[in-house]
């Protein structure tokens, strides 16, 4: 279906007379004659007004094999009219209207759609919905429109537009698509972008290629990239290789160059699995640094430590809702808002629980695990019935959407990045907190010795609840990180209850920089297990290491020193 | 013999003066005993079919009840607790003496009540998409069997206006529904000429948050060149941060398009589906189906739920035609006695609210028409593809070899829900 749209462009004079494929060269002789001829003006209006309105209204048909064909003949003479109309029904936005049945390009602006027309570019009219019936797109037209769009923007004078449109062609490598692209390698005059380009003509040459030499200088030009794509060329390219019978060297050419790809691939492999890591990491960070207070520094054993986050993300749910009458979708400010604003709710609640409930249990570890394990579900059951059962939705601030993508297959995800350098700061804070202010100081000496801190004056009641608000402040600040990631839901916190608790006992109770030490390495050894073992037996084996572990250092990674640990 | 005399006219004493005490229990009210899960980890799903139950009762009540008696519903809560279900169910039959039960959504909590009602010859409607290999003499499914979702959902990704798909992702979460699923589904895309090297079968645990790396690997298996799409019956509240991540590390429908049957409207309120258009789910219902029955409903339920908000989903409308069969059923039979309704609902006919009209085959399972839809920017689904007609939903799979020989059909003369030969 994709070689439908190129065997038409190859229609257009230049590509065909420069061509170097086989095919092109076949038809070239007789399309060039005829084509010179004419010499139509590069890229001019192709169509009449009339002819684009009508050719348009095709595209209004229930088949999609006939849409993809009605895409094919639009592309095909590269009017610059045609690419804001495919992209607009490549977003949704190409409709019929029903009174004139006239083919417009409608946006959205609360209930009013703006008309666009499609031949002048002009707003003409607006209606509400009923009045508009969508164009409708499955994948396959995507595919078709975008694979269309990006040969009419091989010659965009954006430069964004042109590499996206490389990219895409990389995708696709249709061989066909050939002759477009050594048209625009003759005009590119960017030095990164031609080089993708010609990289992109190897990638379509190998395949093409007559001879062995025009072969093994694709091959040459492949084996010194890092993409998924070229090893997936060259491994196509050695398949078929092999099973035609090419000369020796080529095929032992093709295989270093596989070889030698895959090789590198393996790296950045391995260099995504550590990032990986690293980010699950940070979230256990964030999910267990609230219970290192609470658990590690006080010793309760706090179930309800995950309603802590939850509450924390049903806060940022709460301000976004609040606020989001007075800022613009995709604003950061919301969840600057949120993260004060959830550090003090969830600080109150954990301040009120532990005023009303914990401070009686103190020393009666069982008490203690059963009383806030009713806390949990009581929580769970209030969020329940305030905000029902169904997930909330949080949405995403602009900045924390989308990634950096390398072309080594790298993918960096914005939210996990913001996540990282969130939970640092975040960790930074409490370290920060306990060793430079009075309040931290205080808290330690009631945690290494409680009857000596209250000699010298220390109110322990009142250190003993600050503490356990700040534990839980700090969960309910893990709670707005995520929210972005998660779900908004009641249960939110039963999903990280389990894996803070391991985080904070492997990583030594007590300690903070055992906690942080304890989150990144479980993070890292369970992403690195996962391709290998699978997220379930991956579970499974961090949990069985961590108890061997435990077993042979009971007080884990960092475990405190003296008279501390008292009962 | 004279003993086994007795004993006879002794049991059927018994039996009468039970008969009599149901019959005076029932004289005031019909009551519809309601088992879903309103809090734990399902309560998310399931607390959106209680109140479905509750507004069909509600209505049934307002034009004048059924049999000329107000039905009465009992909820009760199993708390997402599989052993609990179990229990409730027999606190339900034994002590509340429902007529019938509407409940369940994961297959562990129907197979956890399964003996309950078989034990004391109630009546379920189970209304969950599942993965059949299951037909219960006491049991009516509502919901999709696989050949109602999976393959015709594979066979649109196979299809030209699916996208060709080669190689397909077989991505789940860790229990008896995917595992079977996925079982049927790779023996029927081997069936089709996919080799085993072309399927990718990975599976997580409930409430998976972390997919940075299965992402990944879905990546990096469809960037071998061939075109590849990904078959998702991940379950629950795993499926939000999934499509957060599929979102976040750009993988389009156009190219790798995930087709899900655990995924409806209700899964997509907590999501921005912006980036997620084009990504496809399989139903027999979804809310955007433009037909008068199906305005009327979402109206109704609206209403009812005082949120303009709320979405309708494929559990509801099979909710729906379940309570609509039974309550026929029971006119037709005159009576609520569970042998009598059960004879009654075979072939009994219900409009669908996507058109066309649902039948009860004497295998406990429904015809239902199949759609799969696209997502689309406003969180609902846009219909892409449905089958002509309806699609009688198989108790047994065609696709594994130990049960395609089986056959549920509970009519004379087979009378039997896996039986290789009829029972008489």
């Amino acid at each position: 279906m994709r070689k439908g749209i190129f065997s038409v462009l190859r229609r257009s004079p230049f590509a065909v007379c420069t061509a170097r494929n086989m095919a092109a060269r076949m038809m070239g002789v007789v399309a060039c004659v005829v084509m010179l001829a004419t010499v139509a003006p590069d890229m001019a209006q192709a169509f009449s007004d009339e002819e684009l309105r009508n050719i348009a209204e095709q595209l209004d048909d229930n088949s999609a094999t006939k849409k993809v064909a009605v895409i094919e003949k639009m592309a095909a003479d590269g009017d610059p009219r045609v690419a804001p109309i495919l992209k607009a029904m490549l977003d949704g936005d190409l409709y019929v209207r029903d009174s004139d049945e006239h083919v417009v390009i409608a946006t959205k602006k609360g209930k009013v759609f703006t008309h666009i027309d499609i031949v002048s570019g002009e707003v003409a009219g607006e209606s509400s919905s009923k009045e508009l019936s969508k164009i409708k797109v499955n994948n396959r037209l995507r595919g078709a429109l975008r694979d269309a769009l990006a040969t009419l923007n091989l010659f965009s004078p954006d430069i964004n537009v042109r590499t996206a449109a490389v990219e895409q062609i990389m995708d696709a490598r249709d061989p066909a698509m050939l002759p477009l692209l050594l048209r625009a390698i003759e005009r590119e005059e960017d030095e990164t972008l031609l080089a993708r380009m010609q990289l992109a003509e190897a990638t379509m040459a190998l395949a093409a290629g007559e001879t062995t030499d025009e072969r093994l200088a694709a091959i040459a030009v492949l084996a010194s990239e890092t993409t998924p794509q070229i090893r997936a060329v060259l491994s196509q390219f050695v398949a078929s290789a092999e099973a035609e019978g090419y000369q020796p060297e080529v095929v032992e050419a093709a295989k270093d160059a596989l070889s030698s790809v895959e090789r590198r691939l393996s790296t950045w492999q391995t260099v995504g699995d550590v990032y990986r890591g690293i980010s699950l990491g940070s979230v256990l960070l964030l999910a267990a640094v609230g219970l290192a207070i609470t658990f590690g520094v006080m010793g309760v054993i706090n179930m309800a430590h995950g309603e802590m986050i939850m509450i924390g993300a049903y806060t940022t749910f709460v301000v976004q809702q609040a606020l989001a009458p007075f800022l613009p979708s995709g604003s950061a400010w919301s969840l600057a808002i949120s993260v004060p604003a959830a550090f003090l709710v969830a600080g109150a609640v954990g301040v009120v629980i532990e005023r009303c409930v914990i401070r009686f249990l103190y020393g009666r570890p069982l008490e203690t695990l059963l009383a806030t394990w009713g806390v949990s579900l009581a929580l769970q059951q209030a969020i329940r019935s305030i905000f029902g059962a169904t997930n909330q939705q949080v949405t995403a601030p602009d900045f924390m959407s989308g990634a950096i993508e390398f072309s080594t297959g790298l993918v960096l995800t914005y939210n996990r990045l913001w996540i990282i350098l969130f939970s640092v700061i975040v960790v930074a804070g409490i370290a920060g907190v306990l060793r430079y202010t009075a309040f931290g100081l205080q808290m330690r000496a009631v945690t290494q010795n409680r009857r000596m801190a209250g000699s010298v004056g220390i109110r322990t009641g009142y250190v003993d609840a600050l503490t356990f608000g700040l534990g839980s402040g700090i969960a309910g600040i893990a709670g707005v990180a995520l929210s972005q990631i998660s779900n908004v839901s009641p249960n939110l916190g039963q999903t990280y209850i389990i894996d803070s608790f391991m985080v904070v006992v492997f990583g030594g109770v007590g300690n903070l920089w055992g906690t942080v030490l304890g989150a990144f390495s479980l993070g890292i050894v369970n992403k690195f297990l996962e391709p290998v073992a699978g997220a379930v037996l991956a579970k499974i084996f961090v949990l069985i290491a961590l108890i061997l572990f435990i077993q042979k250092r009971p007080k884990g990674l960092f475990a405190l020193k003296g008279r501390a640990v008292e009962a | 013999m004279n003993k086994k005399l007795q004993a006879l006219v002794g049991a059927g004493a018994l039996a009468l003066s039970t008969m009599a005490m149901s019959a005076a229990q029932a004289a005031d009210t019909i009551k519809v005993g309601v088992l879903h899960s309103l809090s734990g980890t399902m309560a998310i799903s399931e607390t959106t079919l209680k109140d479905t139950v509750l507004m069909l009762v509600d209505d049934l009540n307002k034009n004048g009840g059924l049999l000329g008696k107000q039905v009465e519903a009992v909820v009760v809560d199993p708390a997402s607790d599989w052993p609990l279900f179990a229990e409730k169910a027999r606190e339900l039959i034994e002590k509340d003496q429902v007529s019938v039960v509407f409940g369940c959504w994961t297959s562990v909590s129907r197979k956890s009540v399964l003996p309950v009602f078989e034990e004391l010859n109630s009546m379920l409607f189970y209304p969950v998409q599942y993965e059949g290999e299951e037909s219960s003499r006491n049991v009516f499914y509502t919901g999709a069997a696989p050949n109602q979702q999976a393959i015709p959902a594979v066979d649109y990704l196979m299809s030209e206006d699916g996208g060709g798909a080669e190689r397909i992702v077989l991505l789940g979460t860790d229990y008896v529904y995917p595992r079977t699923t996925n079982k049927i589904l790779r023996s029927y895309l081997n069936g089709k000429g996919i080799a085993d090297a072309d399927i990718m079968e990975n599976y997580t645990p409930f409430g998976h948050s972390d997919w940075q790396s299965i992402v990944a690997d879905v990546k990096a298996f469809a960037s071998a060149g061939k075109k590849t799409a990904v078959v998702s019956t991940i379950n629950g509240d795993a499926n939000v941060p999934f499509y957060k991540e599929l979102a976040n590390q750009g993988i389009k429908a156009e190219d790798i398009p995930v087709v899900a049957f655990s995924v409806g409207e209700e899964e997509l309120a907590g999501i921005d589906t912006a980036p997620l258009v084009g990504h496809l789910a399989a139903w027999n219902y979804f809310q955007s189906v433009e037909s008068d029955a199906n305005s009327a409903f979402i109206k109704k339920w609206h209403a009812f739920i005082g949120d303009e908000k709320r979405v309708t989903n494929d559990p509801m409308e099979a909710t729906y035609i379940g309570f609509n069969m039974w309550k026929q059923a029971v006119e037709q039979a005159g009576t609520t006695d569970v042998d009598a309704v059960r004879q009654a609902m075979y072939g009994q006919e219900v409009a669908n609210l996507t058109g066309g009209t649902a039948v009860m085959n004497t295998n406990h399972h429904l015809s239902k028409p199949v759609l799969i839809g696209e997502v689309q920017d406003d969180g609902q689904f846009d219909i892409v593809w449905e089958t002509e007609g309806t699609v009688v939903g198989d108790a047994w799979s065609d696709f594994l070899p130990e049960s395609a020989k089986l056959t549920a059909d509970w009519t004379y003369p087979w009378v039997c829900g896996n039986c290789e030969k009829p029972m008489y």
